[in-house]
């Protein structure tokens, strides 16, 4: 089977000279979905940023059988649909139907066909009675949501996620694993919690230190890594633990 | 904030409001062109200018006096060179500057109040205005709410830690207000950049393109005839 997204020994440095990435070999087949774990700086969000060119490191990504190069920048970003953590970056518009139709208008759509994207991808998310409120308006669930019809829109075949689940409340958070359940697409899923990765994914990553270090299930890289709140004491954990 | 309260108004949908962008532009520019060479001396054209702003302000339903109290916002600059003015003994000058310089903001007011602002540098890009301008002028406003974000929580953390308004001396509140304007900056950069990375993750290639791009009507070109006639009118009479 040809993976959907294919990368081999990729490296980056920040212009500050923190070694972000250090060797990172990835693969992303069909259907699948993975969980990308990891503590926090070592290098989640920095690899999924060179999937879609937004940084540019050493070695080589491959998305949907296309290097990831300046000349393919517009074929790669429809392909890869981002979804950041803090979807107030994500919406800019004055209103949601256009903030969801920038990303099909990008692409080369007329406006009634972005619009008509627009509206069927707000409807996928559960947000069409929104289209003329101001993003400001919305609450974070519904705001997620709109982030998401916003990538939606322009049919990309694989979601990356960068921890769909913060700022929601649990209602919120179980409408979005619901929602995130029904895409048919490939998912990269970045997150800290392992009930919400566990529900969603059927691989896992490790991150260390700008390395992948560890491949397999969920429970066994949570296992592998102590990824719980089993070192709390008994009192704590009840709190702590949450199930979907 | 005042830029929010300008793109609420700019939502309307009077008949002022429906005008293409292209025409109020050039209605505008006449507007500015015709009062910048009206001597200062000329009341009764100052006063008709202004009663076809004030028309205009009521047309587009926008508040009046909330409208010109933020035109009011530039006389402190046309005060101070029309204090130059006047000192240097040339009084008609000075009143030149400050009338002009306020009903130039009041108008420039009402085109921004009227128009929402994607279609305004739509229009200025199709009128000729280059096309990088436009682009700095469209992230500056957006980045304005940003900012105004920033400005906004590290207030509220900063009054949670704080023992008052006045608390510590003079100097000490110089010092923390120089540090959190720094701080402000920084992470409204940082977070600008988080905008950017998500605007070209959606495919943008510098170029904003319009949902509802506007169509300019015969009316639209009446309307700017109309505008300009009566002005050039009234200025030359």
């Amino acid at each position: 089977m040809t993976p959907l997204i294919e990368v081999r020994d990729l490296h980056f440095r920040y212009e500050d000279g923190t070694q972000a990435l250090n060797g990172v070999d990835f693969t992303l087949h069909p259907n699948e979905t993975v969980a990308l774990l990891g503590a926090n700086g070592s290098g989640k969000t920095t690899f999924v940023l060179h999937l879609n060119g937004v940084l540019q490191g050493e070695g080589s990504i491959t998305v949907c059988g296309m290097p990831v190069n300046k000349d393919n920048l517009a074929g790669v970003r429809s392909k890869i649909g981002m979804v950041f953590q803090d979807s107030d970056e994500q919406l800019f518009m004055p209103t949601v139907l256009e903030d969801v139709s920038f990303g099909p208008l990008n692409l080369g759509l007329s406006p009634e066909q972005a619009v008509q994207k627009a509206k069927s991808a707000l409807e996928q998310a559960g947000m069409a009675h929104a289209a003329g409120k101001a993003p400001y308006h919305l609450s974070a669930g519904e705001k997620k949501r709109v982030a998401l019809a916003g990538v939606l829109a322009m049919n990309p075949e694989i979601l990356v996620l960068d921890e769909p689940n913060t700022f929601l409340d649990p209602p919120a958070e179980g409408n979005l694993l619901h929602l995130l359940k029904s895409l048919p697409q490939a998912k990269l899923l970045i997150t800290h919690n392992i009930y919400f990765a566990a529900a969603l994914a059927n691989r896992a990553v490790f991150f260390e230190k700008g390395k992948l270090v560890a491949d397999g299930s969920v429970e066994e890289i949570v296992q592998r890594f102590n990824w719980t709140y089993d070192s709390l004491p008994a009192d704590l954990r009840y709190s702590a633990q949450r199930r979907f | 904030m005042h830029h929010v309260l300008v793109d609420r108004w700019s939502q309307g949908s009077t008949a002022l409001h429906r005008r293409d962008p292209r025409a109020k532009i050039v209605a505008l520019l006449a507007f500015l062109i015709v009062l910048a060479t009206t001597p200062p001396d000329a009341a009764a054209t100052l006063v008709i200018d202004a009663a076809l702003l004030l028309s205009g302000i009521l047309i587009s339903a926008l508040p009046l006096v909330n409208l010109l109290i933020r035109a009011a916002t530039v006389l402190p600059f046309s005060l101070t060179f029309g204090l130059i003015s006047w000192l240097a003994g040339d009084t008609w000058r000075a009143v030149g500057l400050i009338e002009k310089s306020y009903l130039s903001a009041v108008a420039v007011l009402l085109l921004v109040g009227t128009t929402p602002l994607p279609l305004l540098l739509n229009g200025l890009e199709s009128l000729g205005a280059p096309r990088l301008l436009v682009l700095v002028a469209q992230f500056l406003y957006r980045y304005l709410f940003v900012i105004s974000e920033q400005a906004q929580h590290m207030r509220l953390a900063a009054s949670c830690r704080h023992g008052g308004e006045h608390a510590g001396s003079r100097k000490s509140r110089f010092r923390a207000a120089a540090g959190a304007l720094a701080v402000l900056f920084a992470r409204s950069y940082r977070r600008a950049e988080g905008i950017h990375r998500a605007m070209i993750s959606r495919a943008f290639g510098g170029h904003f393109s319009l949902l509802f791009p506007p169509t300019f009507r015969a009316s639209d070109a009446l309307f700017t005839a109309a505008v300009a006639a009566f002005l050039i009118v009234v200025r030359i009479q």
